[in-house]
């Protein structure tokens, strides 16, 4: 008799518990919260992500007269950090005219106090805070935007 | 006078090695001189072979914590290790020459390389980036002497179809091959982090060779 009372009690808490919410938190989740991998569970690959190809056919030009210029070609793999900015390698002077490339605006080395410098200033070392690569990419958000030269 | 006296031993020992090395054998058939002489060919000829081949791969390189907390680390973020095709090149592939004589005087050089190892000279990070300057001179210097010799293992430029290239890429090639430029003139820092002063040190040794 004793056996079948715990029996009983242990079938009747366990029936209590999966109808309470909080033991119910883990299909919570499962419903509830996204991965950065979307609704993709742990062992299925993701879908691959739609890439934007950099576009490096030519030089886009400026949308307006501030814009830092963008980057025709590919840079993804170059070096900027504490030690070395690969950029410079062929962009700052003199050796931008051994590799014909162009040369970092004169602005660029003059520090925050306005003293003019030989070397690059700090605060523009980091070139891809301001200079971005070109691409074809769509809007994110629908907009009527129109370079400077464009508007009336 | 003991000096002597061993000196007189040595000498011994040697004169009678080098007779036991000339006297002719009566002993033993020419038949089995010329098959323990093949077999024993085959054997050291083929051991040799093989501890060649075994200290020529990225597992052995790796084995040792400076080439792996350091140096092969930062290759495998980079394309030579992980790319679009899967193809990829390990360490001896760059760092060991292909051919024979080239190959034999490379492994012979990494002996320096077992030497430092022993001696802890670059066994943190902190040493290794302090030396990575001159490290990574050493092999920028080789790699311009020898024209490149493995990156042109598989890199060629008879068989690179500049139309597929970016419009930069296959501009600045065929310049390079006008003006006989070699592969690492430019290429520097593609499978490992550049050290601070690369681009100084870049200088001084095109200049060197101009």
């Amino acid at each position: 008799m004793k056996s079948l009372k715990m029996l009983v009690a242990t079938g009747l808490i366990g029936a209590f518990m999966s109808i309470v919410p909080g033991t119910t938190g883990v299909l919570a989740q499962e419903e509830g919260v996204w991965s950065l991998r979307g609704e993709v569970a742990l062992n299925d690959a993701a879908p691959l992500a739609d890439t934007k190809k950099q576009n490096t056919s030519g030089k886009m030009g400026r949308a307006y007269r501030q814009q830092p210029p963008l980057i025709p070609h590919r840079m993804e793999k170059y070096q900027i950090n504490s030690k070395v900015n690969q950029c410079l390698r062929c962009h700052d002077w003199p050796y931008n005219t051994e590799e014909g490339a162009p040369k970092v605006s004169e602005t660029h080395y003059f520090n925050r106090n306005g003293v003019a410098l030989d070397t690059i200033a700090g605060t523009r070392w980091f070139c891809t805070q301001c200079h971005v690569p070109q691409t074809q990419a769509r809007a994110l958000v629908k907009n009527k935007f129109k370079n400077a030269s464009e508007v009336d | 006078m003991s000096n002597n006296t061993e000196n007189s031993e040595n000498v011994g020992v040697i004169k009678s090695v080098w007779r036991w090395f000339r006297r002719p054998t009566a002993r033993f058939a020419l038949g089995t001189l010329v098959i323990v002489g093949f077999v024993g060919g085959i054997v050291f000829w083929g051991g040799f072979n093989w501890a060649m081949e075994v200290t020529n791969n990225e597992t052995f390189c790796i084995s040792c914590h400076e080439m792996e907390a350091n140096v092969y680390r930062e290759y495998k973020q980079t394309v030579h290790y992980n790319n679009r095709t899967g193809v990829r090149a390990t360490c001896p592939d760059c760092h060991v020459p292909k051919t024979w004589v080239h190959k034999i005087a490379r492994k012979i050089q990494a002996s320096n390389e077992l030497y430092h190892h022993f001696l802890g000279t670059v066994d943190t990070p902190e040493k290794f980036e302090a030396k990575r300057l001159e490290l990574a001179g050493n092999v920028w210097k080789v790699m311009k002497e020898t024209d490149s010799r493995e990156c042109r293992n598989c890199h060629n430029f008879d068989f690179m179809d500049f139309t597929v290239q970016e419009n930069r890429a296959s501009k600045r090639h065929a310049e390079a091959i006008d003006s006989g430029k070699t592969c690492i003139d430019c290429h520097k820092g593609i499978a490992h982090d550049l050290p601070e002063g690369a681009f100084d040190a870049e200088r001084k040794i095109n200049k060197a060779a101009n």
